[in-house]
């Protein structure tokens, strides 16, 4: 079981994961960022903080949108990631392919810096 | 050390299946980043059979066995009666592919891979058997 909140801060919407996320839950996840995509956010930050599990389901959504934030010149950083959560990016090579940082004022930054 | 769980192809037991896993692999004192590994990789061989094999049908049901023989050795063994859903024969996607393709899937093979030391994949009297195996 996953459970989505979101929230605006400093022009960025932040996307608090808490829980689960496998196969049957990583839609969730897609909705979440469908919603803030549409909302027209530039900005976008996932907060892993209670994220306690994640399955290939849900990196393939983060990978999904990879291209659509490339063309739309979209920013997403996701933060704090548990070390168990973080190995399966690692295992997977995903740190290349997405912006990670430890916390939430670093992703912030990062985001910012980006956005120029 | 011999462990069995029977689950109906429903994705909301997958949880279970991760439990299950988890509480078997703490009670043989696996450290804990390598239990997060396997359960990962269970998962993953699970929600692909449940998915690929079985349309997720919640009557059609796959066992589960986790034998620890001893040493360093776990075996896991996923056994049912579907259509063979054999991961061993599908090559792992390049990342950059997976991007452009906008592709969800192609990554469970992949960490599974990664993870497990053998993957193997056996009939026996009608019945699919995958076992994998994991030295830790």
């Amino acid at each position: 079981m996953v459970h989505i909140k979101r929230l605006q801060e400093s022009g960025s919407d932040i996307i608090a994961v808490i829980g689960e996320i496998d196969a049957s839950s990583s839609i969730e996840l897609d909705l979440a960022i469908a919603k803030s995509v549409g909302e027209g956010f530039k900005k976008i930050l996932v907060d892993c903080n209670a994220l306690e599990y994640i399955s290939s389901a849900g990196l393939g959504v983060f990978m999904s949108y990879i291209e659509e934030f490339r063309d739309k010149n979209i920013q997403m950083v996701l933060y704090g990631l548990k070390e168990k959560v973080a190995n399966t990016f690692e295992i997977l090579g995903l740190a290349d392919l997405l912006h990670i940082r430890e916390n939430k004022s670093e992703a912030l930054k990062l985001a910012n810096e980006l956005s120029v | 050390m011999n462990y069995r769980y029977n689950i109906g192809c429903s994705l909301s037991n997958l949880k279970g299946i991760r439990e299950f896993v988890r509480n078997v692999l703490n009670e043989n004192h696996v450290p804990e980043l390598q239990v997060s590994a396997i359960v990962l990789a269970l998962d993953e061989m699970c929600s692909n059979l449940m998915i690929h094999g079985h349309h997720c049908n919640p009557e059609h049901i796959i066992e589960l066995h986790i034998d620890h023989p001893g040493g360093s050795a776990f075996i896991f063994e996923i056994i049912d009666n579907g259509s063979m859903f054999d991961i061993t024969k599908f090559s792992e996607p390049d990342m950059e592919s997976l991007v452009q393709d906008k592709r969800k899937g192609g990554l469970g093979i992949r960490l599974v891979k990664s993870i497990m030391d053998k993957i193997e994949y056996t009939t026996e009297g009608g019945k699919n058997i995958c076992r994998l195996t994991k030295l830790v």
